[in-house]
């Protein structure tokens, strides 16, 4: 064991890193989001993504999606600390098999049209649209799992990708039940 | 109505009659309507941090919420380490700051900070008021925040225009009385189980903390006569000392780094741990893989976040303490009305073997006639006004931890230190707080001369006010505890932990107008306290003495509780590896 000189104790063993997907349902208001990422990066927690919008207006409530890794007992505590926060109205952790994942992108591609064509061909693959069309280039929207929104980057690259935007992961559970727990 | 008059409006709805202050640009129109208000008695500090910590001083022994009055920029900064203070240790307080006019937040104006931005982390809650509309309902929401659940601080930011903007006011719509009903999801199956793990254990130890003062005077009660009813020891954390009587029998002292051989070792070997309102601070447990290894763990929390947030445990219960205790006595006493004298027998080789190791007397030290040694000083202290009605705040250190091992407390919130965030400069204005609340009653500030110099502004505060607070200066002329962990961890390279140039305290308190007293003897040292005590206003009593004590019993880094560090009595070598501290 390390001698530590400090009047703290070392590290003991830590448990396996888990990744989840928590859903939180916040008030639309000032400073909100600042308090959920403050609370991530004041206490160490990871994000590996985030998405939130207002979705539902007239209640004036927006939906944060987090992915977040970290042992059991750090996950639980990620739950527990948010359900602190008083603009905080549910937490859910999404099991992954249970759970609806989609990422959305659009990427740019600009080339000469040879390649543009088997770009074109390759992103019908996926699910996607064409948006915007030049002689020089296009926009296509992809919504699908990140790995596959990963694939299909690794294809457009020698053809002409110029530009990425992604989202992070929204999630929404399967079947007719309406996922979460109260506070 | 003015914002700044349903400012006052709001307090007075929830029963304020005390704020802790200091004007500033921001809010002045605020302190313009205080001459309207003359049931609320504003305190003039000397720095908003003093403000804060006696606001806390006064929320700990009132029971009440603190209020805090400050200025923008300087004076929100200033109040930052009493919030977070506050929020370590989960005292309720309600800091209202004034801002920059709304048309000029954001433009660096003079004074401007951002306030909520910068107290976010160190509140439970903060809002900024940008409209008057919103202002009686932020306030009364406050309130709410601060005082239901874990208590603890909130911040109210008010622009200087929305202070004198004009609204309607709009009265507390909840008027039944804040309560922790809500906050109790156990069930009766809890209990039971509870009771069930009590019946079983051999080697029972309960462990109590700071969530029985928060839960208010009959968590106390109702502690004692389960403790009474089970005859199971109790040891008890820094923040809880008090609940339980210091003095009684079953009490086997303070736990953790600086807790007595007795209370670390049944912590390491019992088979069931009841842990009342306290949250396995890193203080307490040492190395957490060697924390209690063969217990089964019940942990009772208001705060749901607490639990298996350090330590694994076998039943939680998430409720307030008052509550959870009636089920317990309630039910126990009904299902085993005899469970004490039954009981009785099962846990009687374990009460032997603690008072074997109760017989090591981890606490005792090696007195002197020539010099006063601290521990010594203490313990008269407590001699000469344990008949009184006594609060004790103290600083950090040293003096801090020989307060918690020889001063006897025998009532909740009798001592109020800070215990978490571990704040030098707390003691002096959280006993101004403290009197404030308590104008009867005998405030003692048992302290450092380095720790009570952070804040030694606030005599003048005290002097003014006309508070009768004692400053017990235990004078080593050290950060006593960093020359300790310098000593004992880095070869005695006392790097930067003397204080050269110290003032003469007893010239200091008579500059303040107050009375210095000095005492240099063993010998003087009674006479000199009982002086202190009874002379009607604020005193500075400088108190010479060992500079080289050490504070034993300690626990070292790496080490489990069984394996303490014990004082010069009991004299061993340390060895290589455990020379760090847990």
């Amino acid at each position: 064991m390390a001698i530590s000189k400090s009047a703290y104790s070392v590290a003991g063993k830590s448990g396996k890193i888990e990744k989840h997907i928590i859903v939180v349902w916040v008030d639309n208001e000032t400073g909100v989001l600042a308090r959920v990422v403050g609370l991530f990066s004041g206490r160490g927690y990871n994000i590996d993504s985030l998405v939130v919008a207002e979705v539902d207006k007239k209640n004036n409530l927006s939906r944060i999606t987090i992915v977040t890794s970290g042992t059991p007992r750090v996950i639980e505590q990620i739950k527990l600390q948010l359900k602190k926060l008083i603009p905080v109205h549910k937490v859910a952790d999404f099991p992954k098999g249970k759970t609806l994942f989609r990422e959305l992108a659009l990427l740019k591609v600009v080339s000469s049209e040879q390649k543009r064509k088997k770009a074109i061909k390759i992103c019908k693959r996926y699910n996607s649209l064409i948006l915007d069309k030049t002689n020089k280039s296009f926009v296509v929207e992809v919504a699908a799992l990140r790995k596959e929104i990963d694939k299909l980057i690794n294809f457009l690259q020698p053809l002409g990708l110029a530009s990425i935007s992604r989202t992070g992961v929204v999630a929404m559970s399967k079947g007719f039940e309406v996922f979460g727990e109260n506070k | 109505m003015t914002g700044a008059a349903i400012i006052f409006k709001t307090l007075e709805e929830h029963g304020v009659d005390t704020i802790f202050g200091y004007p500033g640009g921001a809010v002045l129109p605020i302190y313009d309507e205080l001459k309207n208000h003359k049931k609320i008695k504003h305190f003039l500090v000397r720095h908003e941090q003093g403000a804060g910590h006696a606001a806390e001083g006064y929320a700990r022994s009132s029971g009440k919420p603190g209020i805090v009055l400050v200025t923008s920029g300087p004076g929100a900064t200033n109040a930052v380490t009493a919030l977070t203070d506050a929020y370590m240790d989960s005292i309720p307080i309600v800091c209202i700051t004034g801002q920059v006019p709304t048309h000029l937040i954001g433009t660096d104006a003079f004074q401007e900070c951002d306030t909520t931005g910068i107290t976010r982390p160190c509140t439970k809650h903060n809002w900024l008021v940008k409209d008057v509309k919103d202002l009686s309902k932020i306030m009364h929401k406050a309130f709410e925040v601060a005082m239901t659940g874990r208590p603890g601080p909130v911040l109210v930011d008010i622009p200087k225009d929305v202070q004198s903007n004009k609204t309607k006011y709009i009265s507390y719509k909840n008027k039944k009385q804040l309560s922790n009903k809500k906050n109790s999801l156990f069930t009766q199956k809890d209990i039971e189980t509870t009771i069930e793990y009590f019946r079983k254990s051999s080697k029972p130890v309960i462990y109590s903390g700071g969530g029985v003062v928060n839960s208010g005077p009959e968590a106390s009660k109702l502690l004692r006569e389960l403790v009474r009813i089970t005859g199971f020891p109790i040891t008890s954390t820094l923040q809880g000392l008090g609940c339980y009587p210091g003095e009684d029998n079953q009490f086997i002292g303070m736990l953790g780094m600086h807790g007595t051989f007795e209370a670390n070792n049944a912590m390491h070997d019992c088979d069931l741990l009841i842990n009342i309102g306290a949250r396995f601070d890193d203080r307490i447990t040492g190395k957490i893989d060697e924390f209690s290894p063969k217990s089964k763990k019940i942990h009772i929390d208001v705060d749901p976040s607490s639990i298996n947030k350090i330590v694994k445990v076998d039943l939680p219960i998430v409720g307030d303490v008052t509550n959870v205790l009636k089920s317990f006595i309630r039910t126990l006493k009904k299902e085993h009305p005899n469970f004490e004298k039954s009981n009785k027998e099962k846990i009687s080789k374990w009460w032997g073997q603690i008072n074997k190791w109760r017989d090591k007397r981890s606490v005792n030290f090696i007195n002197s006639t020539k010099i006063i040694k601290p521990q010594h000083a203490v313990k008269r202290l407590y001699e000469l006004t344990k008949k009184e009605d006594v609060l004790i705040t103290t600083e950090v250190g040293q003096h801090q931890m020989w307060v918690a091992q020889h001063y006897k407390f025998n009532k909740p919130n009798q001592l109020m230190t800070s215990g978490g965030l571990g704040t030098m400069g707390y003691g002096l204005p959280a006993a101004v707080g403290a009197q404030v609340a308590n104008p009867d009653k005998l405030v003692i500030d048992i302290a450092g001369e380095a720790s009570v110099l952070m804040t030694m502004q606030e005599m003048s505060t005290a002097v003014q006010h006309k508070l009768p607070i004692k400053i017990f200066i235990l004078n080593n002329e050290y950060m006593g505890m960093v020359r300790q962990w310098q000593e004992l961890l880095h070869e005695k390279n006392y790097s930067e932990s003397y204080t050269a140039a110290l003032p003469d305290f007893v010239k200091l308190a008579e500059a303040y107008g107050c009375l210095g007293i000095r005492a240099k003897t063993p010998d003087e040292l009674d006479q000199k306290i009982k002086e202190m005590i009874k002379f009607d206003g604020p005193v500075i009593f400088d108190c010479a003495v060992d500079k080289e004590e050490n504070c034993f019993p300690m626990i070292l880094s790496g080490k489990p509780h069984n394996q303490m560090l014990l004082g010069k009595q009991d004299e061993e070598e340390i060895p290589e590896e455990g020379k760090t501290l847990v």
